[in-house]
């Protein structure tokens, strides 16, 4: 039924946007928002290959202007040395505005993951720490590069997502994000999570890595490099803080890392995947989710509901 | 059919080539409350190879804890992502999945199907391309599917395709699906869908979701998946006349000055003739920037930086328009509102409208109609409750350029905020012009079932809004 008039006008087949197309230009429209109707926003950037897309998303997006807010990243301190190298030789050779922030006082209380365990590494070196740098800097937006194929508790994340000046997430004060338009609006104190690449997955952003040529860390292609099996987990022996158990000696594996966290909690897959369109055809093969190689989603049933609740990104 | 298949089947160019170059669709399930939406989703999911071992292992765990299929996996799980839904057993919010094949991605809408999430129903229905309305085989239409069905069209979806699910528990009966489809017809023939496709199936078992059912012969159509990567995507998006609201003017320098935005309808190219509204002035498109360079044109849902010929005063909340097809501009809408909000609306009440890219301050004037959510019927209102669907109309305290809804989504959709609480308050369908004399903007079908008149194209006023 009135296939006529669509004729004179309809684009033709080759004129169709692809998923990629359509997924960048979403998220370019999400950042300009962003820009638009906040005060002082700010890019949370974890060095990994979302927030490389996230980065060659936003430069795309204030082109040909600067990017018109800064960059941070929370470290640990137990970020793989390769990550730290590849933060600091971006932000120079993009002349990013670059904040880097530690929880000094987690630090000076010695708090790291092997001592204190994931869970408490993690809430008081990342959630408190972001917490931290958010009110110190009284940044009202943050960017992050959480996706909703990540985590079942993700795929109902908002992307504009609405926190109390605690900074905590509540499930049920969610608002409704019909078509394009988005409610930025918010209470003195209370900031926004956007999350622009919500609806990318793993797939996405490595056909898109692919396709735009975007710089990552070295780490998720694969070669040999010494790890040691803990819990069935593949660690990497990034320095001499992993101490190794009675016997324990570390393998030479060819290894890479489908995401990058600290280095104690990330596990590596062994893999052969040296080039991306390699990586792409193993995240295709592949039978494990890429979270599976997050030691912090396994802190018990609906753990990253409860992170998220208090403030975790 | 085949998904996934490894790129060393036909060489990783020809396998990236591929990938990239697929296209999208987005769809929302919607049903009653135990019609198999989540299970289906997770049939999706599960029988295109998007599972993963470690979330079969974890599904397997809480199958035993909180599933309802006794000790088989139950797919719903993969989908009931809150702590709090698995407790209750129901879905409680928009959950978006994502799977692909081949020839598509998909972004499916899972929404709920209870009567207090109408809010939800209808975010999830505002951006898809195509609804799977879903139905117990034995259950029949209940009055939950012809409200989905009646959201569904209000929202502007065309493509319908209506899953009778749980065909197996009626012998795959050709008679009983046959009766279910003759119902759905005779409810649905007013809502003006371009297309409902009806597909027996069960998700609990796989059969014709993504492989075809072997108990079904005497079914001559395609599985769901198939259905699917087949519907023609966006097409009304792409027709209609070329806008792009105004979000941010890019100015770096002296020598640069260009309006950013996402375009919502439409084609642009170097040399159209444009209407920045609400102002009316006119100029002419000199580039069309991207990080990636000038493009020779630009088409619906690409996100540009249009630099103009002339240095007219436009900013954020601005639209750019063709010249062929300008805007309506006015401070008074009538609108079909989702109340959203668990507060009342009273007539009198100001809010915020966010329409397009421009927030302007709104006062409710006067309650219309309530709308039945069931029949569609109108009926008198002194207040809305949360989820109530009324017409309203809203004085603006300045002219806004707007669309009539039924023209175009995105330019015709709108949200209004509580200035208190900061909340959404409700979605906002713009309404055509009723004072207007004119019915030339409207589309053609349109116009052909009002001047065809009699029953039907009464109902379609009604439900249409028009």
């Amino acid at each position: 039924m009135s296939a006529a008039p669509l004729t004179t006008h309809a684009a033709s087949r080759s004129e169709r946007l692809t998923h990629l197309q359509r997924l960048e230009a979403e998220s370019i429209h999400i950042m300009r928002e962003t820009v638009a109707e906040t005060e002082n926003p700010v890019m949370l950037y974890s060095i990994g290959k979302d927030s490389s897309v996230l980065l060659h998303l936003a430069l795309k997006a204030f082109a040909p202007g600067r990017l018109p807010f800064p960059l941070m990243h929370i470290d640990t301190t137990w970020k793989f040395k390769e990550m730290i190298a590849f933060r600091d030789q971006r932000a120079k050779d993009l002349g990013l505005d670059l904040i880097v922030h530690t929880n000094q006082e987690g630090l000076a209380r010695g708090v790291g993951p092997i001592t204190h365990g994931s869970e408490v590494h993690t809430d008081v070196m990342k959630t408190q720490g972001l917490r931290q740098a958010l009110d110190k800097h009284k940044f009202d937006a943050a960017f992050g590069g959480a996706r909703r194929d990540e985590e079942a508790s993700r795929a109902k994340e908002r992307i504009f997502s609405l926190r109390t000046a605690q900074h905590r997430w509540d499930p049920k004060r969610q608002r409704a994000e019909p078509w394009h338009v988005y409610n930025l609006r918010k209470k003195r104190g209370e900031s926004l999570r956007v999350f622009p690449i919500s609806n990318w997955t793993e797939l996405d952003v490595w056909l898109y890595i692919e396709q735009e040529n975007i710089p990552i860390v070295p780490l998720y292609f694969a070669k040999p490099r010494p790890v040691v099996e803990r819990e069935g987990q593949l660690i990497l022996v990034d320095d001499e803080r992993l101490p190794l158990e009675p016997g324990e000696t570390p393998k030479e594996i060819s290894v890479r890392f489908r995401t990058l966290g600290d280095y104690p909690l990330t596990g590596a897959v062994e893999s052969g995947a040296a080039t991306l369109p390699e990586i792409i055809g193993e995240t295709l093969a592949t039978r494990t989710s890429e979270r599976q190689g997050r030691v912090i989603d396994k802190d018990g049933a609906g753990a990253m509901e409860r992170k998220k609740q208090e403030g975790y990104f | 059919m085949t998904i996934h298949q490894t790129p060393q089947s036909f060489g990783y160019d020809a396998f990236l080539t591929a990938h990239q170059n697929k296209e999208v669709l987005r769809f929302i399930t919607c049903g009653s409350v135990d019609d198999g939406k989540s299970t289906l989703i997770g049939r999706l999911l599960h029988d295109t190879k998007q599972i993963f071992d470690d979330q079969v292992t974890a599904l397997q765990r809480d199958s035993r804890k909180h599933g309802t299929q006794g000790a088989e996996i139950d797919l719903a799980l993969l989908v009931d992502g809150l702590q709090a839904e698995r407790e209750q057993g129901i879905t409680i919010d928009v959950a978006y999945r994502f799977f692909s094949t081949e020839k598509r991605s998909f972004i499916v809408a899972d929404t709920p199907g209870h009567e207090q999430y109408t809010r939800n129903m209808a975010t999830g229905a505002s951006t898809a391309d195509v609804a799977v309305i879903l139905v117990d085989a034995r259950q029949g239409l209940t009055r939950q599917t012809r409200r989905h069905a009646l959201l569904v069209s209000l929202l502007g979806i065309k493509r319908v395709a209506l899953a009778v699910n749980k065909m197996d528990l009626v012998g795959w009966s050709e008679s009983r699906f046959e009766e279910l489809v003759a119902a759905f017809d005779a409810y649905a023939g007013p809502l003006g869908f371009t297309e409902v496709r009806a597909i027996p199936l069960s998700a609990k078992n796989g059969d014709n979701v993504v492989l075809p059912a072997a108990g079904a012969p005497w079914y001559k159509g395609t599985p769901l998946l198939q259905y699917l990567e087949e519907v023609p995507v966006r097409v009304e998006e792409q027709a209609a006349p070329f806008r792009l609201a105004v979000q941010w003017v890019n100015r770096p320098n002296s020598e640069f000055r260009g309006f950013a935005g996402l375009i919502a309808s439409g084609r642009v190219a170097p040399g159209d003739a444009v209407i920045v509204e609400p102002s009316g002035r006119t100029s002419t498109v000199a580039r069309i920037y991207t990080a990636d360079g000038d493009l020779p044109h630009a088409v619906e849902g690409q996100s540009v930086t249009l630099v103009l010929a002339d240095e007219i005063d436009a900013s954020r909340g601005s639209v750019i328009v063709t010249a062929d097809a300008p805007m309506r501009v006015t401070d008074s809408i009538d609108a079909r509102l989702f109340w959203a909000a668990e507060s009342e609306l009273l007539p009198g009440a100001t809010l915020l409208a966010k329409i397009g890219t421009v927030t302007v301050n709104a006062v409710v004037t006067t309650i219309r109609t309530r709308i039945d959510p069931e029949t569609g019927k109108p009926e008198p209102a002194a207040r809305l409750v949360a989820n109530d669907i009324a017409d309203v109309t809203l004085s603006l305290d300045r002219a806004v350029a707007v669309d009539a809804y039924t023209a175009n989504r995105d330019t015709g959709g709108f949200i209004l905020i509580d200035r208190e609480s900061t909340d959404t308050a409700a979605l906002g369908l713009i309404q055509a012009d009723a004072s207007a004399t004119s019915l030339k903007d409207e589309p053609e079908e349109v116009r052909a079932k009002r001047s065809g008149g009699g029953f039907l194209s009464r109902l379609r006023w009604v439900f249409g809004g028009i």
